[in-house]
């Protein structure tokens, strides 16, 4: 009786969550392809595939897309070569102010976005910055510096010294030591780090919309153009076309990054 | 026979070794030497400095003074890298994202070597190890008692002209870790590898060493063979620490113990010897009664081969051996005490 009772409670609990999640995704993968969809009416009025033309045949909305596809790798890039020294460090050597240093990483995430991009932009009219392809660069790099530096110093302090020092030992020297034994060790949790600062560039607006437009418009940025001056049904298909890098990137990092050989875990330590 | 000079410079030599932690000696003006071909073992309890000795020998800890040579070259100021010696780690230490190969030839590609020789030496330790098999594996699919094996191979590519054991056996169970020392001194035996071993296990020790030397507290207490080891402690924590050993207050006169200031006096649990008062003769053998020492059984525990007996004299428990018959608990005994060991303030004084 009283299994029966939780088991029905359970079910509409997982409905309600599915609900929850899948039923605007639904809602807006229905609206990407409706001719129209009016008030009272549950479903759309007809179907069409119109406004994915619409979208892929407007120049401005391409240029967004490159832009795009540009900008995010070169953050992770960027990011990658001036936050992962600073993991390792943080990871393997005692300075002083290292904690201090490691909290104040978080700055950058605690104020609210939009004060700390209007200061920046006084300041990047001063140094010419407006505009530019750096600025935007500097702008999605430092929404970056927490994850690259945080998650990867976790990996490079998660790669027993014992092996590092057996390497030493063996004859390999520091620098070798690093890309022989401690870089793949830690490449899963940079690889982690890598996809949320891809996509945490991939979704920036704000500051980008604030430097680079009119000029430079991402993905993002464009968005609120759409909004404002297309039929929701082009916002519908652009929101889809944004969520799927970030949907193939969920996938990837299922399969190559939990399967790898540091969940094989050590059974030595 | 080499010259006393030549001997100087051979195998391993550390003199005056000191290591400081803070305000804390870890290791204390100690001095070493391992001969060409010989395992000796650092013994002691944690946190007596032998594996932070064994750490500068290999290089990853800076000595705070002294010299440590390895085939006459003094290699204080060398980096591990260009140190001559090898390590197995306690942890064994494989890289888990490379086979039991690619693990093995790593020190070999780092020298360059061609690759058919690489892959020729490789094999040949895999085979001296008995790993062949599992040469494409990796460390995290095989055994323990196999990754042990994988690390040792490691080291042993290398050639080195120093072989560092720190705990190889620590992480293996009880049965396998027998079979392994067997099998690692067997291997050090036949291919003549000067070899430190550091092991706070006493049987560890005393079944693979040519020498042991027992640590306490930063410093050697005593260097000798095995069996001289247990037979002629110099110290009462060296004869407490390799055996059992049961500690009496005083010295031992004509069968009774004599309370004396700053004395006393060790006997090895098989020197223990008990005889049941009312067996016929006890009372002949030896001394008169009054002048023996008199006890009562209060525990027996099977330990396979033998049985160890408690037994209670006056307010101390001994330990005793007893090879066969054992006695029951609560049976009155003389208590006959062989081959004293006396001490004077922990130092052992030689008369007899």
């Amino acid at each position: 009786m009283g299994r029966v009772a939780l088991r029905g409670l359970l079910a509409v609990a997982v409905i309600t969550l599915c609900l929850f999640v899948f039923g605007p995704l639904l809602w807006l993968a229905s609206q990407a392809f409706a001719t129209s969809w009016t008030y009272p009416n549950l479903l759309p009025d007809g179907l069409t595939t119109r406004w994915w033309k619409v979208v892929l045949d407007d120049p401005a909305l391409g240029a967004a897309v490159q832009n795009s596809l540009t900008f995010a790798p070169l953050t992770v890039l960027i990011s990658a070569l001036v936050c992962l020294p600073a993991a390792y460090a943080f990871a393997r050597r005692e300075f002083p102010g290292r904690r201090a240093m490691l909290i104040g990483l978080f700055a950058t995430n605690a104020f609210p976005k939009m004060g700390l991009f209007a200061t920046m932009a006084s300041l990047f009219y001063a140094l010419n910055l407006m505009q530019t392809v750096l600025g935007i660069l500097i702008v999605h790099v430092i929404g970056t510096v927490v994850f690259m530096t945080w998650i990867p110093a976790a990996a490079f302090a998660s790669v027993p010294r014992s092996l590092e020092e057996a390497a030493r030992d063996a004859g390999a020297k520091p620098l070798r030591v690093f890309f022989t034994v401690t870089l793949p060790l830690a490449l899963p949790g940079i690889a982690v780090a890598a996809i949320m600062s891809f996509l945490a560039s991939f979704d920036e607006a704000q500051g980008t919309y604030l430097v680079g437009a009119p000029d430079y418009m991402t993905m993002p940025t464009q968005m609120y153009s759409l909004i404002l001056n297309y039929p929701p049904q082009v916002a519908a298909v652009f929101s889809i076309m944004l969520s799927v890098p970030s949907v193939l990137l969920l996938l990837l990092v299922r399969k190559h990054v939990m399967g790898g050989h540091l969940a094989e875990g050590f059974q030595i330590r | 026979m080499t010259t006393q000079a030549a001997r100087a410079t051979d195998g391993l030599r550390i003199t005056g070794l000191v290591k400081r932690f803070g305000d804390r000696t870890v290791v204390d003006d100690l001095d070493l030497t391992v001969h060409p071909g010989e395992l000796v073992s650092l013994l002691g309890p944690s946190g007596c400095g032998k594996t932070t000795t064994l750490r500068m020998v290999a290089g990853f800890l800076a000595a705070d003074g002294g010299s440590i040579e390895i085939e006459g070259k003094d290699v204080v100021g060398l980096p591990p890298e260009r140190r001559p010696s090898a390590m197995v780690f306690q942890n064994y230490a494989l890289w888990p994202h490379m086979t039991v190969f690619k693990n093995v030839a790593y020190p070999l590609r780092l020298r360059r070597l061609p690759k058919h020789e690489v892959t020729d030496r490789v094999e040949h330790v895999l085979g001296l190890v008995n790993l062949l098999h599992h040469r494409d594996s990796r460390p995290a699919t095989i055994s323990g008692g196999e990754q042990q094996r994988a690390a040792l191979a490691r080291a042993l590519v290398q050639e080195p002209q120093l072989l560092l054991l720190d705990e190889p056996l620590s992480n293996l169970d009880a049965k396998l870790r027998v079979k392994v020392r067997e099998d690692i001194r067997e291997l050090q035996q036949r291919l003549g590898i000067t070899t430190v071993l550091v092991t706070h296990d006493q049987d560890e020790a005393l079944s693979m060493s040519d020498r042991i030397a027992v640590m306490n507290g930063g410093r050697i207490e005593q260097v000798s063979a095995p069996d001289e080891l247990y037979t002629d402690p110099r110290t009462e924590f060296v004869a407490g620490f390799v055996g059992q050993l049961n500690s009496l207050p005083g010295r031992l006169v004509g069968g009774r113990l004599v309370p004396e200031e700053g004395l006393l006096t060790g006997v090895r649990p098989e020197d223990v010897r008990l005889i049941p008062v009312d067996e016929p003769g006890a009372s002949a053998a030896g001394h008169a009664p009054q002048d023996r020492l008199r006890g009562r059984v209060v525990r027996v525990v099977p330990r396979g081969a033998f049985h160890e007996l408690v037994v209670e004299v006056e307010d101390r428990t001994l330990h005793s051996l007893a090879v066969g018959q054992s006695l029951p608990v609560g049976q009155e005994v003389y208590v006959d005490l062989a081959r004293p060991l006396l001490f004077r303030d922990g130092r052992r004084l030689q008369e007899r």
